[in-house]
């Protein structure tokens, strides 16, 4: 059948119509869509995760001939019961934006670019990491990949770097967005991810949002809140946030604090507990233990910034001796959050009766002191004992479709290895045996975290760096830097995407890559779910799956051995090695048939068994102590950290008065490299602005649409003003999401991070705003 | 080329009026639900104007009680142009 691009859209116009109605009415029909021009009347539903961020919607993907044209939610995924977003209602269509990238290109001496065949530009790359590695060593070539990867995309670059090559440059995105969730796990309950899932929503009588703006970011887990909600009369909803948004108009109660100053207030619910008697006093003792670090621990701004905790014992009496500086009138001073709230919030915390969740996402997470504020919220949890429960869960939410799958889970991270950590003797002959290479291959020391990897680039110590899936030249914080540095002579860039990008502008050599599903492949989501999807699609011209383009160059430096698989069972072959690494009751995952057949399977698996809620041994099978066993750290007890208030890296001052917080939209996602080729999405929010306080707007004698100019002491950029729009900042604050490469906002920011976790704070830096 | 797609909701009984009057505008398919009180409106227009006017005679249609949109596309307004 001949069907043309014009009524190729309007039958996924009917097909969205039509997927939007099932929702709605269960079971309706209409037999007269198969007359409709366009419609083959054959369309077949896919299964697949959605593309974009965390959550893991599952989807059905209506194909039609060769090429998907509508989607719906899967009503068997228990992510999203059939419901999808915006972004996931619309997702199919970035898959045909004009400008794919469809062949490979390489940078010619006069600085334009040559469409050449990909087997060209494969063989170009085995050759200058050859030489890069000849000339420069192991370590000045690196791997920088993304929360976007798939599982077995992370798991091959990890095996090739980590395992073949010998260096531990391995890096990616997710460290800009999760690593903190990670280091609060590790140094709280000695094993990575959310104890909970997302039934703990339709159980919870109170949700805490802490700086998490849900309802744009996690928008079908936010509905699900809000049905809970609406089922239940007695359940609140609490947003604690340093801007206005649209989860606070929903909530039952929003309040403000002031940047950094969650950490103050987190301590003071912890003081109202312990005054109040609020403390479950049996789980405490029974399941936990008390622990104070290091204070004043720096932000990391230099180069070579090196900073190791060191763990101390401290008892109870300590501990509520320190909290004595934690007062909430005290806190009220630093934070601006009344006492009568932070009362109010403990006094929730603290009711036996209520079950409690708190989400928290980038807020906490991208944050100079985001481990210790993870760490602070877990005492809550710990301290009233509502943890590993059903609708008792601290839970950090994930960005990205696999920052879990891919990065946390196989360890894409410069000191992790698929099981354990590169330090670690017995994970590196783990790792060696399974990936058959010798164990002196792996290397016990860590090298650059992504901030420093990008500092090693500019530097020179890096020379050759592949990047996938990720577009660092619009999220690097203190931009400016990091371009240069990759623009440099003697550097040279790869970059495996699926459009144009300000990344690819500065590549050497352009990989055209396959998307989503146009590939096989695994995700892992927020809850510990692995999702499979099968390739759908035919990938684009030359476009090549980031696996296959990862084993091709390893074949070409000689490889082989270790990437022995073919195109027809490579993505089965490679998770049936990978899972190898996580054979035991604590992280099992499921079989490679179940994830064919299902919309998801969560880890542990075991005996035919997901894991609903760890560490308690009604849910867990690996859980072997009474009442609770948090077996990831070697006492078996969760640690209560002792972690104080300490400011922002960098704090309004009379040169730079405002805060500068960032962050994104609900129509797009991340870079807006793929959403904003979506013609709907991209008319709903075309371009980047800044929110302004409606006071602070009037005193500059700015309105909204006028211009301004933000300016640090790194950069500066003139956007659109937004005076009440969908978010509010407050008095001093301006707010800027990052979506936009026609207004790159992180020339602006700091690259401060947290010293725990190496990830970088993008919510606070000081600005000046001036009228422009 | 704008084409939309939207849910359309009839007042109380009026749903096979509303599919006659829907049908009876230029620019417009109808796909009536076989056994609930819904009916599927594509649009298909040539450009903003038409797309414009097309509302406008929409907004007139007294056994139409609301539109639900559902998909959207107008080419010209994507980020790579």
């Amino acid at each position: 059948m001949d069907i043309t691009r014009r009524a190729l859209i309007k039958a996924a116009a009917a097909s969205s119509a039509i997927a939007a109605a099932a929702t709605l009415f269960p079971g309706v029909s209409f037999s007269g869509w198969q007359e409709m021009e366009g419609a083959s009347g054959a369309i077949q539903w896919r299964k697949t995760p959605c593309r974009f961020c965390g959550t893991g919607c599952g989807l059905l993907v209506g194909v039609s001939g060769a090429r998907a044209v509508a989607v719906k939610g899967d009503p068997n995924c228990s992510v999203n019961k059939g419901l999808c977003c915006v972004k996931g209602y619309h997702s199919v269509q970035a898959l045909y934006g004009r400008d794919r990238l469809t062949q490979a290109r390489i940078r010619q001496p006069d600085g334009t670019m040559k469409e050449v065949p990909v087997s060209e530009a494969l063989d170009l790359i085995a050759e200058k990491m050859q030489a890069t590695i000849k000339s420069h060593g192991k370590d000045a070539v690196a791997m920088y990949g993304s929360g976007q990867w798939t599982i077995p995309d992370g798991y091959a670059a990890s095996k090739l770097f980590k395992g073949c090559i010998g260096t531990n440059n391995v890096e990616a995105n997710a460290r800009l967005c999760m690593a903190s969730a990670v280091t609060g796990f590790m140094t709280s309950f000695g094993i990575d991810e959310p104890m909970g899932c997302y039934e703990d929503m339709d159980h919870a009588d109170v949700f805490v949002t802490w700086g998490n703006n849900m309802a744009e970011m996690h928008p079908v887990l936010f509905s699900r809140m809000l049905a809970n909600r609406n089922r239940k009369k007695h359940v609140k909803i609490i947003d604690f946030a340093t801007r206005s948004t649209r989860t606070s108009l929903a909530a039952d109660k929003s309040i403000l604090f002031r940047p950094q100053t969650d950490l103050a207030v987190a301590n003071a619910i912890c003081y109202e507990i312990i005054r109040n008697n609020w403390v479950n006093w049996d789980f405490v003792n029974n399941h936990c233990s008390l622990h104070k670090g290091k204070t004043n621990i720096g932000y990391g701004t230099e180069d070579h910034f090196a900073f190791t905790d060191k763990a101390e014992d401290v008892s109870f009496e300590e501990y509520t001796k320190f909290l004595q500086d934690y007062t909430p009138e005290e806190v009220e001073k630093i934070s601006g959050v009344a006492a009568m709230d932070i009362k109010y919030l403990a006094a929730l915390y603290g009711d036996p009766d209520k079950k409690v969740t708190s989400f928290w996402c980038m807020g906490m997470n991208q944050h100079t002191r985001g481990t210790w504020i993870n760490n602070l919220v877990y005492n809550i949890h710990l301290l009233t004992g509502k943890i590993s429960s059903p609708g008792n869960s601290p839970f950090s939410l994930t960005g990205q479709p696999s920052a879990c799958g891919t990065v946390r889970e196989v360890g894409t991270l410069t000191h992790a290895l698929p099981h354990g950590v590169v330090m670690n003797e017995e994970d590196r002959r783990m790792a060696a045996e399974i990936w058959q290479v010798p164990v002196d291959n792996i290397d016990p020391k860590p090298t650059y975290h992504t901030v420093e990897m990008f500092r090693a680039l500019d530097r020179g110590d890096i020379r050759f760096i592949w990047i996938q899936v990720t577009n660092p030249m619009v999220t690097m914080p203190n931009l400016i830097r990091y371009r240069n540095g990759a623009r440099k002579e003697d550097r040279f860039v790869v970059v495996s995407d699926v459009y144009p990008t300000p990344t690819t502008d500065v590549a050497d050599v352009i990989l055209p890559s396959a998307m989503w599903i146009e590939q096989e492949g695994m995700y892992g989501n927020s809850e510990r779910r692995t999702q499979h999807f099968e390739q759908i699609l035919e990938p684009p011209g030359e476009a090549m799956c980031d696996t296959w383009q990862i084993i091709e160059v390893a074949r070409r430096l000689g490889f082989e051995k270790q990437f022995p698989w073919s195109r027809e069972s490579y993505i089965e072959d490679i998770w049936n090695e990978y899972i190898r690494f996580h054979d035991d009751p604590k992280h099992r995952m499921a079989p490679y048939a179940l994830l064919k057949k299902r919309s998801g399977v969560q880890w542990p698996f075991v005996d035919g068994r997901e894991t609903r809620w760890r560490f308690n041994p009604i849910y867990d099978p690996a859980a072997k102590q009474e009442g609770f066993d948090f077996y990831g750290k070697p006492d078996h007890r969760a640690w209560i950290w002792v972690r104080p208030y300490e400011p922002a890296a960098e704090s309004p001052d009379s040169d730079y008065p405002f805060w500068l917080n960032t962050g994104r939209v609900l129509e797009h996602w991340h870079t807006g490299s793929m959403t904003r080729r979506v013609p709907i999405l991209h008319g709903a929010v075309p371009s980047a602005y800044v929110e302004l306080n409606p006071e602070d707007a009037a005193a500059m004698g700015v309105v909204s649409g006028g211009e301004v100019k933000i300016t640090s002491r790194r950069g500066s950029i003139v956007m659109t003003a937004v005076i009440n729009g969908r978010g509010n900042p407050p008095r001093g604050m301006v707010f800027v999401p990052f979506f936009d490469e026609s207004y790159l906002i992180n020339e602006v920011t700091l690259d401060a991070f947290c010293p725990i976790s190496k990830q970088p704070d993008y919510k606070k830096c000081a600005v000046k705003v001036e009228r422009v | 080329m704008p084409v939309f797609s939207y849910i359309a909701y009839p007042v109380a009984g009026e749903k096979q009026r509303l599919c006659r009057e829907l049908a009876a505008l230029e620019h417009c398919q109808v796909i009536p639900a076989d056994n609930e009180e819904i009916v599927i409106l594509v649009t298909e227009t040539c450009n903003r104007e038409q797309e414009e006017k097309l509302h406008t005679r929409l907004n007139k249609i007294e056994s139409l009680q609301s539109l639900a949109m559902t998909y959207g596309h107008m080419d010209g307004q994507t980020a790579e142009e």
